[in-house]
Order: C-alpha cells, then sequence, then structure tokens
C-alpha cells in the first residue's frame, strides 16, 4: 500500500433511482466512496447489487440523482452530457470485462485513440502510446490487431488505454471475468502495479475472490447499500483484510 | 549518457523533456479520425460497395441527366450563339429559331434607317420537304444565309467551303444527316420543294435538338426554296454601333416594326430553352430524372451509412465512455460519409466520361462542363452529408453506459 492520502474520487449520498410505469426502482441508496491515490480498491457484492450502476456514476457517465461527486477535486454537479464526457476524457480511464477495443485498429492506434481523445498532439500520441504498451508489456504486439491478441493480451491493452494520459481514476469492469486464472492474476498484478502510481486510484469491480490478494481496501456493496469497508491487513500478503465499517 | 544513433531527444509538453525517443517511434502520427473512419468504411468491403454502387449511380444518373440538359441548351442555342447578333427581328409570338415565320420583307431598310445600327443580316429560315435521289423524302429545316458578306452561318465545315454555297442550288448539311437526307458524299443531289439541290458542303457537329436537319444555302437560294418575295427573310440580325445603346435601338425598332418583336440575343436563346426545355416538359423530365438519381443515391447511402454506425455502435458507445465527445464522433461518421463521397465520385465521373464518350456519336449530346463536373462533386459530398444524418441521430442517443453490460 502506497497510498499518499489525496482523495482522486469523492462520492457523498449517491442514490439512482430509475422511474418506471411499473414502479420505481432505487438500485443505490445513499452510497459513500473514497478513492485514494496510490491505493486499488476492490468493489464487490452480488448481481443485482448495484456494482454497475455505482461503476457508471464514478465514471460520470450516469448522474446520480442525488448526492454529490467530485472527480480529482471537481464537482460533477450541474455538468450536462459534454461536461460529463469532458471529466471522463480528462480523468478517468477505463478497463473493461469485454476488452472494448476498436477492431479495426491495432493494439497501438488503440491507445493513440485513447490519447488523441485526451488530447495528445500527433507528434506525442505515438511516444505515448508506445509507453503505455511498455508499461503494460505488449509493446512487441503493438501492430497487431485486437482479433490476433488473447484475451490476456486484450485486456493487457485495455489497460495502457486507460493509463494513457495518466487520468486520476482508473475504473475497471469485472477485469478479469472473461479470462482463465493465469491471465486474470497477470491483469489483476498489472492493475495492483497501476495503483502504485501515488498520482492516481484505481477501483476494481470483481466478483472474484482471487482478486482479493491484489486490493488495498475492499469495499462490499449489497442492496444498493455499502454493507462493509475492509482495509488489507499490512502483514497479509495473501488478501487477509481487517473490516473498519460495517452496515 | 550516450544517445545511440537510431533515438531522437524529445521535448513536447506531456513527454517528460530530454528523454529518447527509439527509431519507429517517432514522427507524426496520422490524425485518428480520419483512420477510424477510413478503417471504418473498408472493415466491411461488402457493405463499402453497396455504398459506392448506390453513389456511382447517383452520380453518373445526375451526370447523364444534367450533360443531356447541357447537351440539349447547346444544341437549342447552337444557331442563335452562332449568329452574331445584338438584337433580333422576329415574327410576333415566334417561340424559337426553330419556329420561324415570314417577316413582311420591310425590315432590312427599317433597321439600316434607324439610327446607331451598325450592321445587319437577314435570314431565311424554313421548313422544306427534301426528296432522296434515291426515293423518299423527309422534313429539313433550311437556314438561308448571307453567306456572300460573310455570315457565320454554316461553321464547321470540312468538306467543301461555305463559299461554294455561292453557286446555283448549292447547299450544306451535316455528315451526321447523311443517312437521313440519302447523301453519300459530297457533290450528292437531292430536292427541295421540287427544285434540285447539290450538296456543295458538309459541316460536322450541328444538329439541332427536334432531330430535324438542318440545310443551309445562301439567303437568295432560300428564300426561292422557300417560295419567299425577294425582300422576305424570317430574321433580322441588327448588331449596334459601338457605342450606341442597345436598349436604345430596341426602342427605335420596336417604333418603327409593329408586327415585329425586337428580342435581344439572350431573350431569344430564353425564349428558345424555355420553349423546348420547359413548354415540351423534356427539361423538366430531365431534371425530374436527376433529382430522382440524387433521391435514390441519398436513400442508399443512408441506407448503408446507418446500417455501417450499427455495425460500430459498440465502438462509438465506448467511445463516448471514454469521453469523446458528440462532436468527435459526428466527425467520424461525416468523415467516413465523405470519404465514401470521394471515391464515388471519382468511380462515377470516370464512368459518366465513359458513357460520354460512347455516346458522342450517337443523336444523344451529353456535355460535361468543369461548371457541371464541380456541381456534381458538391452535389455528391452534400448527397453523402445529408444520408450521414441519420447514422448521427443513432449514435448521438447511444447511451455509454452500455459498455458495461456486455
Amino acid at each position: 500500500m502506497t497510498h499518499s492520502g489525496i482523495t482522486m474520487l469523492e462520492a457523498r449520498d449517491i442514490t439512482k433511482v430509475y422511474r418506471s410505469g411499473a414502479g420505481d426502482v432505487m438500485p443505490l441508496k445513499g452510497v459513500n466512496v473514497d478513492l485514494m491515490a496510490g491505493e486499488l480498491t476492490l468493489l464487490m457484492g452480488p448481481s443485482g447489487s448495484g456494482k454497475t450502476t455505482l461503476l457508471s456514476i464514478l465514471g460520470c457517465i450516469l448522474s446520480p440523482t442525488s448526492g454529490s461527486l467530485r472527480v480529482a477535486g471537481i464537482p460533477t454537479k450541474g455538468l450536462n452530457a459534454e461536461g460529463m464526457a469532458d471529466l471522463r476524457r480528462k480523468h478517468v480511464g477505463f478497463v473493461f470485462q469485454a476488452y472494448n477495443l476498436v477492431p479495426t485498429l491495432t493494439a497501438l492506434e488503440n491507445v493513440m485513440l485513447a490519447l488523441d481523445l485526451r488530447g495528445a498532439s500527433l507528434s506525442d500520441a505515438p511516444y505515448l502510446a508506445w509507453e503505455a504498451l511498455d508499461a503494460v508489456g505488449l509493446s512487441h504486439r503493438a501492430h497487431v490487431s485486437p482479433s490476433k491478441l488473447s484475451g490476456g493480451e486484450k485486456q493487457r491493452v485495455s489497460i495502457a488505454r486507460a493509463l494513457a494520459g495518466s487520468p486520476s481514476v482508473i475504473l475497471a469492469d469485472e477485469p478479469t471475468a472473461a479470462l482463465d486464472s493465469e491471465n486474470g492474476k497477470a491483469v489483476m498484478a498489472l492493475l495492483a502495479e497501476v495503483a502504485k502510481d501515488t498520482r492516481r486510484a484505481v477501483l476494481v469491480v470483481t466478483h472474484d475472490h482471487r482478486t482479493l490478494e491484489y486490493g488495498d481496501r475492499m469495499i462490499r456493496i449489497e442492496d444498493g447499500r455499502i454493507a462493509s469497508r475492509a482495509r488489507r491487513r499490512p502483514t497479509s500478503a495473501r488478501g487477509e483484510f481487517d473490516l473498519i465499517e460495517a452496515a | 549518457m550516450r544517445v545511440p544513433a537510431n533515438t531522437a531527444t524529445i521535448a513536447h509538453p506531456g513527454v517528460s523533456a530530454g528523454r529518447t525517443i527509439p527509431a519507429g517511434r517517432r514522427g507524426k502520427a496520422m490524425p485518428m479520425i480520419p483512420k477510424l473512419a477510413y478503417r471504418n468504411l473498408f472493415h466491411d468491403r461488402l457493405s463499402l460497395i453497396v455504398t459506392l454502387v448506390g453513389i456511382v449511380f447517383s452520380v453518373v444518373l445526375v451526370a447523364v441527366q444534367f450533360g443531356i440538359y447541357l447537351g440539349s441548351e447547346n444544341r437549342i442555342a447552337a444557331m442563335l450563339d452562332q449568329a452574331k447578333g445584338d438584337l433580333w427581328v422576329v415574327a410576333l409570338g415566334t417561340k424559337s429559331f426553330d419556329d420561324p415565320s415570314l417577316l413582311s420583307g420591310r425590315e432590312r431598310h427599317a433597321v439600316l434607317s434607324t439610327p446607331g445600327v451598325a450592321s445587319v443580316e437577314e435570314l431565311a429560315v424554313g421548313f422544306v420537304n427534301w426528296r432522296k435521289s434515291k426515293g423518299g423524302s423527309t422534313a429539313a429545316l433550311l437556314v438561308g444565309s448571307e453567306i456572300t458578306r460573310g455570315s457565320a452561318l454554316p461553321w464547321n465545315v470540312t468538306q467543301g467551303s461555305a463559299s461554294a454555297l455561292i453557286a446555283p442550288s448549292a447547299v450544306a448539311i451535316d455528315s451526321t444527316y447523311f443517312g437521313e437526307l440519302g447523301i453519300g458524299k459530297l457533290g450528292d443531289r437531292a430536292e427541295i420543294n421540287n427544285m434540285e439541290v447539290v450538296v456543295k458542303a458538309v459541316t460536322t457537329g450541328i444538329r439541332s435538338f427536334t432531330t430535324l436537319p438542318y440545310v443551309f444555302t445562301t439567303l437568295s437560294t432560300a428564300r426561292t426554296l422557300l417560295a419567299a418575295s425577294p425582300d422576305q427573310s424570317s430574321y433580322t440580325l441588327v448588331n449596334v454601333a459601338p457605342g450606341a445603346s442597345i436598349e436604345t435601338v430596341r426602342a427605335a425598332l420596336a417604333n418603327r416594326l409593329p408586327d415585329a418583336e425586337i428580342l435581344t440575343h439572350a431573350e431569344f436563346r430564353k425564349r428558345s430553352l424555355d420553349y423546348w426545355l420547359f413548354e415540351t416538359g423534356a427539361g423538366a423530365a430531365l431534371i425530374a430524372g436527376a433529382a430522382l438519381g440524387i433521391i435514390v443515391g441519398i436513400v442508399i447511402v443512408a441506407q448503408t451509412l446507418y446500417a455501417s454506425t450499427k455495425d460500430h455502435l459498440n465502438e462509438f458507445a465506448t467511445l463516448r465512455a471514454l469521453g469523446a465527445s458528440a462532436g468527435y464522433i459526428n466527425k467520424v461518421i461525416l468523415m467516413q460519409a465523405v470519404l465514401s463521397a470521394l471515391i464515388g465520385y471519382l468511380l462515377g465521373m470516370v464512368l459518366s466520361l465513359v458513357v460520354i464518350w460512347a455516346s458522342q456519336d450517337s443523336t444523344l449530346l451529353i456535355v460535361m462542363t468543369p461548371g457541371l463536373a464541380g456541381m456534381l462533386f458538391g452535389l455528391t459530398v452534400g448527397m453523402c452529408v445529408l444520408a450521414a444524418m441519420c447514422a448521427i441521430f443513432k449514435v448521438i442517443r447511444i447511451d455509454p453506459a452500455v459498455v458495461f453490460s456486455r
């Protein structure tokens, strides 16, 4: 654990209500989350507990019905769709379960696309993209298209894409779900390495208990509420956590 | 630290100054929007082919329709444009050059005595019956001009000469009408209104819009063949003296010749074009054909571009989730449309030029001008951009949250 004490993302009393003819659905009921720089936080919970909705809100993709969110110190209240997109572009990197690489672009170009979105110049982008691929150990596969990459390689490109441009927060949605055990561990080890950078925080949504050993903190969500918070036992190398809060 | 020969030092903002870039990682990248648009476009070849077929079909159809329209304009106005005249004295109610009536016969003197007039040329024009030497007959439009005074009619003489028409009963015809008029070569004979004529000159490329062959001769021979009096003509061309006002001369002529109309060259040209292209419906049909081509093009391009966008919707949703602005995504789709337009336009123009080249010896005159080519380019790009709107409407409704549900 190398956290710097800087809060990169702060969510307070987040509530989300979906209104429909059949009645209101409330997947989140007053959730508080802090993501600290230099930490990898695991968000765990059963299906339907509100993990994905919370991830969408923390990633500025969805707006909460109530509550406040600050990303890299910037409040999201009052931002329209383009303002939220701007915040995502500048401060949030995503790693998706299904990788979501653009199939018509090579690994390098996928990373360059993220850099292009983040405003990197045409002369900086190639170098920065190579650097990001170096960081995930995939520069030797830079010119390969996603269809020719293995699942583990695709996820590493996805991490490189999230890293490019140095966002403040990296949000990973079930990054190991589509991978075998070995690749899953490699990806989690990579995310844990990424999280050591004290300029960013990493949140991994997962239900894979094999990921526990890589987390610095763990938040458990159930039925739209935070059920527990735990911090990794400093002396443990096998993913043992000390409970610090329980509902 | 020594810097290897195949590296360069970088000092870009955002990249640590002083670090080295290995060879192969340097250089300026191609902008991502055109790259993504190009890759999306060429990713599904079949879809691209369908798009291009739609655009090419549209470009060729519009090019041919407008080409025929311009060709028709050229043919309708050919005589007017060739015969130099600031003002035309025509019989009341004349619809076009190919709708001649004989004037009273006093026009020449009335015109010459009008202040501001520099010169006058009379044309005797009328429908005649052309009897072929080997039997059979056809209608023709006889055009008698003042060849002895250097008339501009006929032109494009390729065999014989215009001056050879001075000989009695000499006529000139266009080579493209040889078959229709039963003529095989220079010197062949035929009859006009039961009087023998001999072909003393041959022109090329002078075809009428009405398909009636033009037969050129001198003013005096035409008067004889049309049974007109020695003073009569169908049109009196007036050239205004330098410095004189065309409007003033026109007003004076209108006072002197109340039984005739005095038209400027532009007015007579417009009247002829309006009559043949719009009163007969021919031009409207051509424009409707071109409009149909544009509509078909828009529909095909819109459909294929929409389908292509739908195929790539997940990628667009990912882009949106990564923070791409709506403008960025719209640019990708518009770039796809513009790239399709460029490729389709080039292929369509090549095919159109082939069609024009293949039709050059046919009765159909198709004209391609730089203006038409430019207009077609603008139209193609506009058509594709308009077609892209459907795809853009689809994309702007993407919920980026779908990236978590797959």
